[in-house]
C-alpha cells in the first residue's frame, strides 16, 4: 500500500464534510429565493444538489478504496473486511454494517436529488427550488448524524490489526450485494414524494399538477422497495438454510411497512391526479411512506426493534436518532396541521365508483401497515407499560394479513374495472360475474387435478388470485373490445397497472401452494444411502471438502431422482469461516418454475453420517415472480407519456 | 373539515416518540442487562422435548449450566445451533428451552442438526420465557450449580461472544 492509499480515508472524511456544506446551502439558497420571489437564488438549489451529490460519491469511492486496499487503519474496515475475503464482497462490505450504510443512503439521497434536479426541468422553478430545499435538509441531518455518531473514516491508528474481523458470513452472498442497496434507492426514493408533498403544502399549491409530479417519483421509489423486499425474501430463502422466505421479523417488517404505505400513496395520488381529491389524505401518506423509511432504516440499524440493548450501547447514537426523527416527521405533522387545505374537495362520487374502491384500497393497506407496526413495536410498548416483556410471531402477522389481503384481491378485481365518479351495479355484474365464477370453478379444478384434494385455504387462496386475473382480463376485453391491436393504445399507465395486478396474483398462488404443499423430512444418512420425498429420490454419493477463500466447507453430494429420471446433481455445504470461526450452511437448490428441490446439510453424526434436511417447495419461484411483474408494471406506468409533458406556468 | 382533525396525526406521533424517549431513557440507566440476574432461577414445571418426563427448577441445580432459548422458528437459532454443537462436544453443559415451538418440529431438528443439550424443556406457550424476560430468541442465560442466573446473552451465540462469557461461565460455582 502506497503513501497516497493511507491518505484516501480523510479525502472520503473531508469529501463528506464538504458535501455537508453543500447540503447547508441546498436548504438556505433556495429558500431564502423563495421567500425573497428571487429567481436567481432558487436557481442554485440544482448546482448545490449535484455539488452536494459529487461530494458524496467521492466520500462513498473512498471508503470502497479503503476497503479494496485492506486498509484496516480505517476502523470500519477492519471490523467488517479481511485480507482474504473476495474483492467483490469487500465491496458490499462497505454497506455491511451501520456506519457504510448510512452514508451508502445519503449518498442515494444525493444522487435522487440530482436526478430530481435534471429531470424538473417541466416545473416551476419555485416548486423546483422547494423541493431539493427538503430534500437537502433530509441530508443535512443524515450527514450530521453519519460525521457525529457514526463515522465510518475514523481510524485504529496509532496500533492498527494486521488483519480485519472479516465481514459477516451471512452477508457473504451475492443476495446481500444487491438487496440492500436496492431497497435503499426505495427508502430514499421516497424521500422525493415527501419532498414534493411538503413543497405543495408550503406553497398551498396541492393540486392535480402536483400529483402528476410527484406520481412517476413514487412509482419509481416503489419500483426499488419491491424489487428490493423480493431480493431480501430470495436471499433469507437460500442463505439461512432453513427454506423459510418471510419469517415476520423486524427488519423484514419495517420494508414492508413503507411498501405497503407506499402503495395505498401510488392508488391516492392517481385519485388526486385525475379527479383533484383525497389531496390532505394524500399528503398523510406521502409524509407515512417517508416517515415508515426512517424508521426502518434507522430503528432496524441502531437494534431498538430486536433488542433495546443495541440502542443502549451507544445511547448518543439513539438520542440523535430520536431527534432526526422528531424533527423530520413532527415538523412535517406540524406543518401539515397548518396548511393541508380544510375545504372540501369539490368532485363528487358515488357509492360505486373508483374513487370509493381506491379509498378502500387505502384503507386496507393502511391497516395492514398499523397492523405490521403495531406488531413489531408491541413488544416495546409492551415492556414500556411495565408488563413484562413478550415476542409477537408469525402467528399473529398470518391472522391478520389472510383476511385483508383477500378482502384487498377481492376488490382490486372490481375497482380496476369501475369507473370514476359512478357506474352501474348491472354493467360491473354482467361484466365480471363470469371471471368470479370461472375464478372458483377454476380453483376446484386446480386443487383436485394438482393435489388430489380440496384444501379450503389452497381454495381460497387460488380463488381470489384467478379472480383478480380473470377481472382484469375481463376489463381489457371490455376497454379493447375484443381487439388484441387496440391493447397498446390502452396507455403505458393502464397496461402496467394490469402487469402489477396480475403479479399480485401470481405471488398470491406461489404463497398459497408454498404455504400449504411443502413437503420437507430431516434424515440421518450415510454416503451411499438414499431417501424419498415425495415423488422425489434423494441419493447421498459422496462427502468431501472444499476449500473456499476464506473458509473451509464440508460438501455432500446428492443425486436427485424422480421415477427414476435424473433431476439434478445437488452439492449442499457447511462453511466455516476462518476469521471468526462462525458456520454457515450453504442450501443447495435445484429451481424450476413450479417447484424447488431443496437440500441442506444439518450436524455430522458419528460414522461420516449426516443430519440432512430434504425439502419440495412447489411454486416457490412465484412468489418473487409475481413482485418481478408488479416491478415492471410500475416501470410501464412511469413511461406513461402525459409525465413527459411539459406544464405551462 | 375541521382544522383540530389534522392535528391528529401529529398528537399520535408525539405520545409514540414519548414512549421511544422514555424506553431510551430507561434503558440507559440499567447497566446490567437483565433484571434476573444475581436472581434464582424462575419456578417452572415442564416437560422434556425429547422424551416427555416432566422436570422442575431443582434438576436445574447441581453444576453451572447454559441456559438456551431456541425455536424452530428463528433463523438465528440456526445460525448458533453448530456453535452450540462445538460448546457442548468440549464439555459444557448446556439445556435447552424450546420456546413457543412444536415438539415434534423441535424432535425433528435435533435429529437433523445435532443435539447439544443435556436435555430440552418445551415451552410451547413461552410462559417460562416471559418469566426469564425472554426478548426474542436465541437468548442465553449462565446459572450457576445452586440455580443463580448470573449472566445473560441476547443474540446467538459464537467465538467471539463466547470468548467474553467464557472466564465468567468458567468461574461460577
Amino acid at each position: 500500500m502506497g503513501d497516497i492509499a493511507l491518505f484516501l480515508p480523510e479525502i472520503g472524511q473531508t469529501a463528506l464534510i464538504l458535501a455537508f456544506i453543500m447540503a447547508v446551502f441546498q436548504v438556505v439558497v433556495p429558500l431564502v429565493g423563495v421567500g425573497a420571489g428571487r429567481l436567481w437564488l432558487m436557481g442554485y438549489a440544482r448546482p448545490f444538489a449535484v455539488g452536494q451529490a459529487l461530494f458524496l460519491v467521492i466520500s462513498l469511492v473512498m471508503l470502497t478504496l479503503a476497503f479494496l486496499q485492506d486498509d484496516f487503519t480505517v476502523a470500519y474496515v477492519a471490523a467488517n473486511s479481511n485480507s482474504l475475503l473476495p474483492v467483490p464482497y469487500k465491496i458490499s462490505a462497505v454497506w455491511g454494517a451501520h456506519e457504510g450504510s448510512l452514508l451508502l443512503w445519503v449518498t442515494m439521497l444525493g444522487l435522487w436529488s440530482v436526478a430530481v434536479a435534471l429531470l424538473s426541468r417541466s416545473l416551476p422553478l419555485d416548486m423546483v427550488a422547494r423541493v431539493l430545499a427538503i430534500m437537502g435538509m433530509v441530508s443535512v441531518g443524515f450527514i450530521l448524524f453519519t460525521l457525529e455518531t457514526s463515522n465510518p473514516f475514523a481510524r485504529t491508528l496509532p496500533t492498527p490489526p494486521v488483519d480485519g474481523a472479516d465481514l459477516n458470513p451471512l452477508l457473504q452472498d451475492f443476495g446481500l450485494i444487491v438487496h440492500p442497496p436496492t431497497l435503499y434507492m426505495g427508502y430514499v426514493g421516497l424521500s422525493v414524494a415527501f419532498a414534493f408533498a411538503l413543497a405543495a403544502l408550503m406553497s398551498g399549491r396541492l393540486d392535480a399538477a402536483w400529483a402528476r409530479w410527484s406520481r412517476p417519483w413514487t412509482t419509481a421509489a416503489w419500483i426499488f422497495l419491491t424489487v428490493g423486499i423480493a431480493l431480501g425474501s430470495w436471499w433469507a430463502y437460500y442463505e439461512l438454510g432453513w427454506g423459510g422466505w418471510w419469517f415476520w421479523d423486524p427488519v423484514e417488517n419495517a420494508s414492508l411497512m413503507p411498501w405497503l404505505v407506499a402503495t395505498a400513496l401510488l392508488h391516492s395520488l392517481a385519485v388526486t391526479e385525475k379527479r383533484g381529491m383525497f389531496k390532505s389524505w394524500t399528503v398523510l401518506l406521502a409524509i407515512f411512506a417517508f416517515s415508515l423509511s426512517l424508521l426502518g432504516t434507522f430503528l432496524v440499524r441502531s437494534g431498538v426493534l430486536t433488542s433495546v440493548h443495541a440502542f443502549a450501547s451507544d445511547p448518543e447514537r439513539g438520542v440523535f436518532i430520536l431527534a432526526l426523527l422528531g424533527i423530520c416527521v413532527g415538523g412535517s405533522l406540524l406543518l401539515y396541521a397548518f396548511k393541508a387545505p380544510t375545504v372540501a374537495s369539490v368532485g363528487r362520487y358515488e357509492l360505486l365508483s373508483r374513487e370509493m374502491f381506491l379509498l378502500l384500497n387505502n384503507l386496507l393497506l393502511v391497516v395492514m401497515a398499523l397492523a405490521v407496526l403495531t406488531g413489531t413495536l408491541y413488544p416495546l410498548v409492551y415492556d414500556f407499560m411495565g408488563l413484562g416483556k413478550l415476542s409477537v410471531g408469525a402467528a399473529w402477522f398470518n391472522t391478520m394479513f389472510v383476511p385483508l389481503t383477500v378482502a384487498l384481491v377481492a376488490l382490486m378485481g372490481v375497482g380496476a374495472a369501475t369507473r370514476w365518479k359512478s357506474d352501474s351495479a348491472s354493467r360491473l355484474v354482467k361484466l365480471l360475474a363470469i371471471a368470479a365464477v370461472a375464478a372458483v370453478v377454476f380453483a376446484v379444478v386446480a386443487t383436485l387435478v394438482g393435489h388430489g384434494d380440496l384444501n379450503g385455504k389452497v381454495l381460497l387462496g387460488l380463488s381470489i388470485a384467478f379472480w383478480l386475473i380473470l377481472a382484469t382480463l375481463a376489463d381489457i376485453w371490455k376497454k379493447s373490445r375484443g381487439e388484441l391491436s387496440r391493447i397498446p393504445k390502452l396507455g403505458m399507465s393502464y397496461l402496467g397497472m394490469v402487469l402489477a395486478h396480475v403479479g399480485v396474483a401470481v405471488s398470491i398462488i406461489g404463497v398459497t401452494l408454498v404455504a400449504n404443499y411443502s413437503i420437507d423430512k430431516s434424515v440421518r444418512m450415510s454416503p451411499g444411502e438414499t431417501a424419498t420425498l415425495g415423488p422425489y429420490t434423494f441419493e447421498f454419493t459422496q462427502a468431501g471438502t472444499i476449500e473456499g477463500p476464506n473458509y473451509v466447507s464440508q460438501a455432500t453430494r446428492f443425486n436427485v431422482t424422480r421415477d427414476g429420471e435424473f433431476v439434478a446433481l445437488l452439492t449442499p455445504e457447511k462453511r466455516r469461516y476462518n476469521a471468526r470461526g462462525s458456520i454457515m450452511t450453504e442450501a443447495a437448490i435445484d429451481v424450476s418454475l413450479f417447484r424447488d428441490v431443496y437440500v441442506s446439510m444439518g450436524e455430522s453424526l458419528d460414522d461420516g453420517a449426516w443430519g440432512m434436511r430434504l425439502q419440495v417447495k412447489p411454486f416457490m419461484r412465484w412468489v418473487w415472480l409475481g413482485a418481478i411483474f408488479m416491478a415492471l408494471g410500475g416501470l410501464l406506468a412511469t413511461l406513461d407519456k402525459r409525465y413527459r409533458r411539459r406544464s405551462k406556468n | 373539515m375541521n382544522r383540530i382533525l389534522l392535528f391528529v396525526p401529529l398528537v399520535i406521533f408525539l405520545l409514540m416518540g414519548l414512549v421511544f424517549w422514555i424506553g431510551l431513557g430507561k434503558e440507559d440507566k440499567t447497566s446490567l442487562p437483565s433484571p434476573l440476574i444475581g436472581k434464582a432461577f424462575p419456578e417452572f414445571q415442564l416437560g422434556v422435548v425429547e422424551d416427555g418426563r416432566t422436570l422442575t427448577t431443582e434438576d436445574l441445580k447441581g453444576a453451572p449450566v447454559l441456559v438456551n432459548v431456541w425455536a424452530t422458528w428463528c433463523p438465528t437459532c440456526k445460525a448458533e445451533h453448530a456453535f452450540l454443537n462445538e460448546l457442548a462436544a468440549g464439555g459444557i453443559r448446556i439445556i435447552g428451552i424450546n420456546y413457543k415451538d412444536d415438539v415434534a418440529k423441535a424432535q425433528d431438528w435435533l435429529a437433523a442438526f445435532g443435539n447439544p443439550y443435556v436435555y430440552n424443556l418445551s415451552d410451547p406457550d413461552g410462559k417460562l420465557g416471559l418469566e426469564l424476560g425472554v426478548y426474542g430468541a436465541p437468548e442465553t442465560f449462565l446459572v450457576d450449580s445452586q440455580g443463580i442466573i448470573r449472566d445473560k446473552h441476547i443474540g446467538d451465540l459464537n467465538p467471539q461472544v463466547w470468548a467474553r462469557l467464557k472466564p465468567r461461565f468458567e468461574g461460577m460455582k
